[in-house]
């Protein structure tokens, strides 16, 4: 199929270091439950240079969470190789190299919104009076200036997600990991976030990995599309998909998104059309 | 308005059903040795100055609700505090046991629960002996503590203490390992994600989390510290303290005099789990909990 096709050749760490933010070989990942052995991520081959958009989009239980822990190294690959900024996921980790925002916002439900934002810091051992600017910097990024001393409860799930991505951005990470981060948005909110985001990665030139159910959001956003397909879980196709670094919502209607768009669902369906066949 | 709605009411319901049960049995227990009384006369009583009569008895049964007021009143209010017949001096002398020790146990508990959720090896190992520990009846065991502190020169408060101590320390460790235990794995996995120390993971998230346990487990905690303070009292001759006055009590039949100590006791207890019920309130604000 066309996953062989598309797998970009081994690299050396000499010439992989420099270039790629995110490098991963042949890498699975099988967990080992009480009904038996899951096999969540089966021979991936990923690359993400510095300062790409790359979607991670698939059916349910296709495993983008379980990749995107195991570039953050929450998660240990069963047999295969993978390198973050050139080192191990746990080296970048102790680098802190990455900011995470999980599928939930995990906000600490004890402290405050700006207590939360705080948090990072605080760990990362960063002086007050700098806390306190970006915590002020970061919450005006998400549009939530004015809910620096409200708890987590006291805001709509949207908000606290959007509180949960400045708290990732606080620390102003290279590498953003997010996980489905407006999942549970609506759609303007969604939209607004989207640009948002979009405009923060092009001024900052940071490299984000990004899962997502949406194919409109993924189109939209990335550089790169990493279609994926259950059981086991694996990268169906990467589809390039590079709109210019100057995108409004209006890019939507266009025919170059719509042509992507269609690759993207004639992607997903082929992945689910051969899971079905092995059922 | 809903204070009195919520609290006053219910309580003061309940308080009155007691009080009139109590009334109820004071006669019907204090009933035969009055009857008794008549027969040895060669008298008969009327029931109306039956029942008047079984409620000012000296050594009643069970002595009427008013009778034991009027002997806390005088033990507190009448007798200096300083004397050995004040009900503040007995009480004082519990209290004093029972905040030692619920502090020793509260701190002893803590440190277990910690040492336990950061150490597979001590989960393994100390948790069985903690739960044995509490199988063993207290009653067997505080002379033994006393009688041995007492052999090592160790006397006055600290044995008493140490009994309020075994006891309090229990529900403590294990509310506390269940607390520190309680962050969800994604609230674990974030501080994972930025590379926090141990200590930090403690201090930021671990402890915070616990603290619902930790109050929890102290209301109960200092309840059965006064229970240990008591039982502490019994075996050192009963010298001072609520035990003493229970002992004393029971010696010479003094029965209002151990119904006032039992009050006492009670009362002490309700105020100490109040009291830390207050102070788990302000934390709660403090931490933002929805009320
Ligand atoms: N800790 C775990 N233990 C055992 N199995 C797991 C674990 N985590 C995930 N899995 C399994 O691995 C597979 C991939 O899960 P994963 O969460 O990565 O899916 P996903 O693509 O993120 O799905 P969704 O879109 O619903 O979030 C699933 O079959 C899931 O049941
Ligand atoms: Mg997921």
């Amino acid at each position: 199929m066309t996953v062989v096709a598309l797998r970009p050749k081994a690299k050396t760490m000499a010439d992989a270091a420099p270039k790629n933010v995110i490098d991963v070989n042949e890498l699975s990942l099988v967990f080992q439950t009480n009904d038996g052995p899951v096999n969540a991520l089966s021979n991936i081959n990923l690359a993400v240079g510095g300062g790409e958009f790359v979607s991670f989009i698939g059916p349910s239980g296709c495993g983008k969470t379980t990749l995107l822990r195991v570039i953050a190294d929450l998660e240990q690959p069963t047999s295969g190789s993978i390198s973050v900024n050139g080192m191990t996921p746990s080296e970048a980790r102790q680098k802190r190299a990455y900011g995470y925002v999980f599928q939930a916002a995990a906000l600490y439900p004890w402290r405050t919104i700006a207590g939360n934002i705080s948090l990072p810091l605080e760990v990362m051992g960063i002086p007050k009076a700098e806390r306190k600017d970006r915590i002020a910097r970061n919450l005006e990024l998400v549009n939530l200036s004015g809910f620096e001393k409200k708890f987590p409860w006291q805001l709509s799930g949207g908000m606290q997600q959007r509180a949960s991505i400045a708290r990732a951005l606080s620390f102003d990470p290279h590498l953003l990991l997010m996980d489905e981060p407006f999942g549970a948005l609506d759609e303007i909110v969604r939209d607004h976030l989207n640009e948002e985001l979009l405009k923060l990665w092009a001024k900052t030139q940071k490299t984000v990995v990004f899962v997502t159910h949406s194919i409109p959001e993924a189109v939209f956003l990335s550089t790169k599309i990493v279609v994926m397909s259950p059981r086991p879980g694996r990268i169906h196709e990467i589809i390039d998909c590079d709109l210019g670094p100057e995108r409004t919502l209006d890019i939507r209607e266009t025919p170059k998104f719509l042509e992507i768009a269609h690759r993207v669902r004639e992607g997903l369906r082929h992945g689910h059309s051969y899971d079905a066949a092995h059922l | 308005m809903n204070f009195i709605r919520n609290s006053v009411v219910p309580v003061g319901t309940v308080l009155l059903v007691i009080l009139v049960l109590w009334y109820a049995f004071a006669v019907i227990l204090n009933a035969p040795f009055e009857r008794d009384q008549a027969a040895r006369a060669g008298t008969t009583i009327s029931t109306s100055q039956l029942i008047t009569n079984t409620m000012k008895q000296e050594r009643p049964v069970l002595p009427a609700p008013h009778q034991v007021a009027e002997e806390i009143r005088k033990t507190v209010f009448d007798i200096s505090p300083t004397s050995k017949r004040s009900l503040v001096y007995h009480g004082w002398v519990t209290l004093s046991s029972t905040l030692l020790g619920f502090a020793l146990g509260t701190l002893l508990g803590i440190l277990l629960a910690i040492a336990i959720v950061h150490s597979r090896t001590l989960d393994k190992s100390l948790m069985p002996w903690i739960i044995t520990s509490q199988t063993v009846p207290i009653l067997a065991i505080a002379p033994m503590i006393i009688v041995v502190l007492n052999a090592v020169n160790i006397t006055g408060l600290l044995p008493k203490a140490m009994i309020s101590t075994y006891l309090s320390f229990f529900p403590v460790a294990v509310g506390m390992v269940k607390g520190l235990r309680s962050p969800e794995i994604m609230h674990l996995d974030l501080m994972r994600t930025y590379n926090a120390s141990k200590a930090q993971v403690f201090w930021k998230l671990r402890w915070p989390a616990s603290m619902p346990y930790l109050f929890t487990s102290m209301k109960i905690a200092v309840a059965i510290s006064l229970v240990g303070a008591i039982v502490g009292e019994l075996p050192t001759g009963a010298v001072a303290g609520i035990g003493a006055r229970l002992l004393a009590g029971s010696y010479y039949g003094q029965t209002v005099q151990i119904w006032a100590a039992l009050i006492a006791a009670a009362l002490m207890a309700a105020v100490l789990v109040s009291l830390i019920g207050l102070i788990a309130n302000l934390v709660n604000r403090r931490m933002g909990v929805r009320t």
